[in-house]
């Protein structure tokens, strides 16, 4: 009875359900509790994620486009198992490949001692895991170069005003700049000064890379140069008092206070990174996931918008995966453990 | 010529229009080896006073000297125990004092450095805590790790800035019970700042009160003649005490009142005159204009 009176909500206007007893809420034992709150935790995102999939099938027969109608759930799910077995096929293809060649390179040298056998290599198409690779060695090499500029960038614009004037306006500018704006200038650029007789990257893959650094830089660069405006006076006082070098100020106090805002930011960036690479893929033809939307839009198979569709959900569930690894990153390297 | 020296410092912050002037005329000689307490109000200008002897900053007039050579810039000759601590959250407490160490003696050797540390550590009993984080001590804990790391440094001369203000008053007794102790083994050269006349008493050889600001500047001395070791409980019923704490609650008081007599104060007056409904209105001012008096009255 006491119990229902506590926990209903009080109604305006409603005396007596509001005049509630004003006594501490029941304390029950703990092993009672965590399943209750396993379940509002869970339940509710499992709730949504269904009824998501029943209005996404119970549409899907209906809207008809030029190769049938949209695929529902579960057709995409049938294409995502193609995928994940043409990948096993598409290994087992190459490894049979390298075992003839090895056969073939034996037979050879052993007919003409002392010749050499051409070096060839598998030609087959990437698999889509190939693909998934791909994208996130360029975002990682283009998230790498933008902190690896936009972090001393930063350090220097918090410590110098005049420095962060000189540069701001650039920053201002820049920063709202589409990647597809960057894309054809950096393709050209690559195109023109990158010609090495044995090229260690692609140009594709430079290309990709490059836009994705100039884009994800900013965030990092605008949080770092915060953070180190904002240090507490008092870090710098005992760093003034104990005469630390230029150098030694910077690795021992700057850097470490700032830490949880590079970190911020580098977890803004690497958000935007993601975003920008599919974009730059499809039109640079970089062979990642962007590449692959691009060439599944194009071939137009009844296949084309179910694996589209898998695309997505890749892209989406990486884009969360890397954030969460940002904030774990974070979380180890920041000596304020408030965000926990 | 004195240890430390002040002569006729002035400081003022702000700009042109707005200059508040912090200190003024401010005289101060220190002999090596003395505690020195200064006792003020809160907001007289005590910090911008240890942190000028400190050099984080330059008078605008005067001149600090320590042992004869001005102070321009801040330098570990000078070891200052900040109010609010400022140990850097990310070090653990040997790092802490550490860091300290291994800047004020590069020469030294590694080994030399560490047990240097561990000494100072164990001088302000937190061997336990050797490897904590500031985060993880409470503030009396903090405040020594910031004391251990200012004698490390072997300054020339210790500046206390307010250090027992933020603790309660167990932690605060305890507190001062160990600065007592450590400076009567090695009788450095202290100057404290502090905003309470017992503590002073309490701690130091002599006590320098300033006196309310704006303008602040120092008072007369007061010598604290009660012998050392000093008893907490006894030297409440020691005649001395009694009087010195009269006479400098007397002074600072006294200054403050005077203060206040010289305050201009802007009086808004309300408007009692009976509204004129016959003038023309601007259509558009829906209420008529009232015209109230402001007066300046200067007190003294």
């Amino acid at each position: 009875m006491n119990e229902t009176a506590a926990t209903s909500i009080p109604i305006a206007g409603n005396e007596t359900s509001s005049v509630a007893p004003k006594r501490p809420v029941a304390t029950k034992p703990e092993r009672l509790d965590w399943p209750r709150k396993m379940i509002s935790a869970i339940a509710p995102p499992l709730i949504s994620f269904a009824i998501f999939l029943f209005v996404w099938s119970q549409i899907a027969g209906h809207v008809k486009v030029s190769f049938g109608s949209i695929p529902g759930p579960l057709a995409v799910w049938k294409q995502a198992e193609v995928l994940w077995n043409d990948h096993w096929i598409e290994r087992q293809k190459e490894a049979q490949f390298y075992s003839e060649l090895a056969k073939r390179r034996a037979d050879f040298l052993a007919k003409n001692p002392g010749e050499s056998f051409p070096d060839v290599k598998y030609a087959g198409p990437p698999t889509y895991f190939d693909q998934i690779c791909t994208s996130l060695e360029t975002v990682f090499t283009g998230f790498f170069i933008g902190s690896l500029i936009a972090v001393p960038a930063g350090i220097l614009c918090g410590l110098s005003r005049p420095i962060h004037n000189a540069l701001n306006p650039f920053i201002q500018i820049f920063k709202p700049v589409s990647p597809l704006a960057w894309l054809p200038i950096v393709m050209i650029l690559v195109s023109a000064l990158y010609n090495p007789p044995h090229p260690w990257f692609e140009k594709a893959f430079l290309t990709s890379a490059i836009t994705v650094a100039m884009c994800s830089l900013w965030p990092t660069l605008i949080n770092t140069a915060l953070g180190v405006a904002s240090i507490d006076k008092d870090y710098l006082n005992v760093a003034r008092v104990l005469k630390l070098g230029w150098w030694k100020q910077i690795w021992k106090i700057i850097l470490p206070a700032t830490l949880p805002y590079i970190f911020t930011g580098l977890r803004l960036s690497l958000g935007v990174g993601w975003m920008v690479l599919i974009a730059a893929e499809m039109l640079a033809q970089n062979p990642g996931l962007g590449k692959f939307v691009w060439d599944m839009f194009q071939n137009g198979s009844s296949q084309t918008l179910a694996q589209i569709m898998v695309a997505v959900f890749t892209i989406g569930i990486i884009g969360f995966a890397l954030d969460r690894l940002m904030l774990l990153l974070q979380r180890l390297v920041s000596y304020d453990a408030k965000g926990i | 010529m004195a240890f430390l020296n002040l002569q006729n410092v002035s400081k003022s912050y702000g700009v042109n229009g707005r200059r508040q002037e912090i200190l003024r005329d401010v005289n101060l000689e220190v002999q090596n080896g003395e505690f020195v307490a200064i006792v003020g109000f809160s907001g007289a200008g005590k910090t911008t006073l240890i942190s000028l002897i400190a050099g984080l900053i330059r008078p605008d007039e005067g001149k600090v000297t320590l042992s004869g050579s001005e102070i321009i810039k801040p330098g570990p000759d000078r070891g200052i125990v900040f109010q609010n601590y400022s140990l850097l959250p990310w070090l653990t407490v040997f790092e802490n004092i550490f860091l300290a160490v291994e800047q004020c003696f590069p020469d030294w050797s590694a080994t030399k450095k560490s047990t240097h540390t561990e000494k100072y550590i164990a001088m302000v009993n937190l061997t336990a805590a050797r490897d904590k984080r500031p985060r993880e001590l409470s503030g009396g804990m903090r405040q020594r790790v910031s004391v251990a790391r200012a004698l490390a440094m072997d300054p020339q001369i210790l500046l206390l800035d307010e250090p027992l203000s933020a603790l309660d008053a167990l932690t605060r007794a305890t507190l001062q019970d160990e600065i007592s102790r450590i400076w009567s083994e090695d009788k450095k050269t202290v100057v404290m700042i502090t905003n309470d006349p017992d503590e002073a008493i309490y701690l130091a050889d002599r006590i320098v009160p300033l006196t309310a600001g704006p303008g602040a500047t120092l008072g007369p001395s007061f010598a604290v003649e009660i012998p050392r070791p000093r008893d907490r409980q006894a030297i409440n019923h020691d005649p001395h005490f009694k009087k010195l704490r009269r006479e400098i609650s007397g002074f600072m008081l006294n200054s403050k009142g005077e203060r206040q007599t010289a305050v201009t104060k802007k009086l808004i007056l309300p408007d009692i005159e009976p509204e004129n409904l016959n003038l023309p209105r601007m259509n558009w001012r829906k209420t008529p204009l009232r015209r109230s008096e402001i007066k300046e009255e200067t007190v003294k």
